[in-house]
């Protein structure tokens, strides 16, 4: 059963989606802006990894595109809230699970969709990167958005308005993105810097989707940020499952 | 037979600013067949008591049953049998009628097919036939509550709530509303309880009204008897014997609903 809900919440939120698709390569402006404007500045520069400075930054923005795409997936629970649309679906049968895993895995097709245009876009500016590695890359991003998407939609379910929405997710994310080594890797920042950004979740993906990127599987970095990713979505969707359960306080 | 039957229902809401208790001591007996109006002024109750007997919301003190099944031990056997249908009701503006129709049968887990004949069936049922093709956006006032309700029969459920189906629409669209109520009753044998702060409506629609005011029930009977009751007589308006219960006039005809 929870198989079918899932597949027909699934369904009908991935519609919904393809229905609007100019919002779809809306997402993607921030990532190839920094592709387009920012990339360039870095392939001179002395950045201490292995591989080119494409193969440092690429792994960044597919993340941020995560980080920030699934932040804000609460806003359509926040509508749909309004709309009653969601009051409507919990009082029949429907799996409580499903509400929530069918929403969030069509965060993921979409960002993985999304994903693989920047990657593209990438190659074309000069990115080279083994294939495996950006498939193990997209692994990654997909589980957290299916993480950050849980928890997003979680939060969504608490408050009552976009307006108190959108300022609590900016608070989150603009910090995540700067202390993960998002944009430049950790490895230049201040020995306080890092010990700090060690304390963010996502630097561990960070790191290891940088590692993905030049080949590199078996490494230390790949071990903690494949046990992060695959801890905090069990976290996340444990956390969002509840909420969508116990939701209408 | 009792079809719901609820002993002290109620909810406290835990707020910033403290506890709010939205629903103190609710009991209710509703028979099958019967069409129950829950009357009252805003904010007394009537949607948070709703929320709970569809098991949207968990009760902090109290017990009840809905066509036999417990709400706190069998919440799915209470989905089973009950529709609802919220104030501000639940379709997507965007997605098509047929689309909401089809989803709903399937998450009442029929088939592809069988979810597809029961839309089909019940656009007929509530004369939505022509409309199917439309977005849920594009449907009159009117439109839009035949729909929330032919969404909430998919499942040809005993029971029918009801938050405040009439509110917004026109004069013409009431009355319309009106009959489709009594003939689900009629046809089906749906019991429906409705919530409203109509008072021309509870007198016309409801065989019986419970009258809800702070969070308990101030008094409950036909319209008639509450009439002769609280009015003085049998040819008294319900508006005396409304006011003579609460001490207060029904909320104004003008007064936007807070949806909820
Ligand atoms: N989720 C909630 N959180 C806090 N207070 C609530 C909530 N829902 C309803 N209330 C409060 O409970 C009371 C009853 O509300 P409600 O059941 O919607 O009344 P009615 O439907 O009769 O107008 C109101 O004072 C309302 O503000
Ligand atoms: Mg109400």
């Amino acid at each position: 059963m929870l198989l079918h809900d899932t597949a027909l919440i699934y369904g009908r939120y991935l519609r919904q989606s393809l229905r609007s698709r100019l919002a779809l390569l809306f997402g993607l402006l921030m990532p190839l802006l920094y592709l387009l404007f920012f990339g360039p500045l870095l392939t001179g520069l002395p950045l201490g990894g292995r591989g080119s400075s494409w193969q440092l930054l690429v792994p960044g923005l597919l993340l941020q595109l995560g980080l920030f795409g699934a932040s804000f997936a609460g806003f359509s629970v926040i509508v749909e809230k309004g709309q009653g649309v969601l009051e409507r679906m919990r009082v029949t049968p429907v799996s409580r699970l499903a509400l929530l895993l069918g929403r969030v895995l069509r965060d993921a097709t979409v960002f993985v969709l999304q994903a693989v245009l920047l990657v593209l876009a990438a190659v074309t500016m000069g990115l080279r990167a083994p294939l495996a590695g950006v498939l193990i890359g997209f692994g990654f991003v997909g589980l957290l958005t299916v993480s950050l998407g849980s928890l997003s939609c979680a939060v969504a379910m608490r408050v009552d308005t976009p307006q108190s929405f959108g300022p609590l997710v900016n608070a989150l994310t603009l910090p995540s993105m700067l202390l993960s080594g998002l944009m430049l890797p950790m490895t230049l920042a201040p020995g306080w810097l890092d010990v700090l950004s060690h304390f963010m979740p996502l630097r561990y993906l960070v790191d290891a989707l940088r590692d993905a990127y030049v080949g590199s599987y078996g490494t230390d970095h790949m071990l903690y940020g494949a046990l992060v990713a695959v801890g905090f979505a069990l976290l996340a969707v444990t956390v969002g499952t509840r909420v969508f359960r116990t939701a209408g306080a | 037979m009792a079809v719901i039957s609820a002993a002290g229902l109620a909810r406290t809401f835990q707020t910033k600013r403290g506890p709010v208790e939205a629903v103190r001591c609710v009991d209710l007996t509703v028979r099958e067949g019967e069409i129950l109006g829950l009357l009252g002024p805003n904010g007394a109750g009537k949607t948070t008591t709703l929320r709970m007997l569809t098991t949207l919301l968990k009760p902090t003190g109290g017990a009840a049953t809905v066509a036999g099944h417990d709400l706190t031990t069998d919440a799915a056997g209470v989905r089973r049998s009950c529709g609802y249908v919220a104030q501000s009701g639940g379709v997507d503006p965007q997605i098509s009628v047929r689309e909401e129709l089809v989803t709903q049968g399937r998450l009442y887990r029929l088939t592809r097919a069988q979810a597809s004949e029961r839309a089909e069936e019940l656009a007929r049922e509530l004369g939505l036939t022509e409309l199917l093709d439309r977005r849920c956006g594009s449907l009159s006032g009117g439109q839009r509550r035949r729909l929330d309700i032919a969404m909430a029969l998919t499942h040809r459920p005993k029971v029918l709530f009801l938050d405040e189906p009439t509110t917004g629409l026109d004069p013409g669209s009431r009355a319309d509303l009106w009959d489709l109520v009594r003939g689900l009753r009629d046809r089906h044998g749906t019991t429906v309880v409705l919530t409203t702060h109509y008072l021309d409506e509870a007198d016309a629609l409801a065989d019986r009204l419970v009258i809800v005011d702070r969070g308990v029930v101030a008094a409950e009977g036909t319209p008639s008897a509450l009439k002769l009751r609280y009015g003085g007589s049998i040819d008294a308006s319900l508006q005396d014997a409304f006011l003579a219960i609460t001490g207060r006039g029904p909320a104004p005809a003008d007064t936007a609903p807070v949806a909820v």
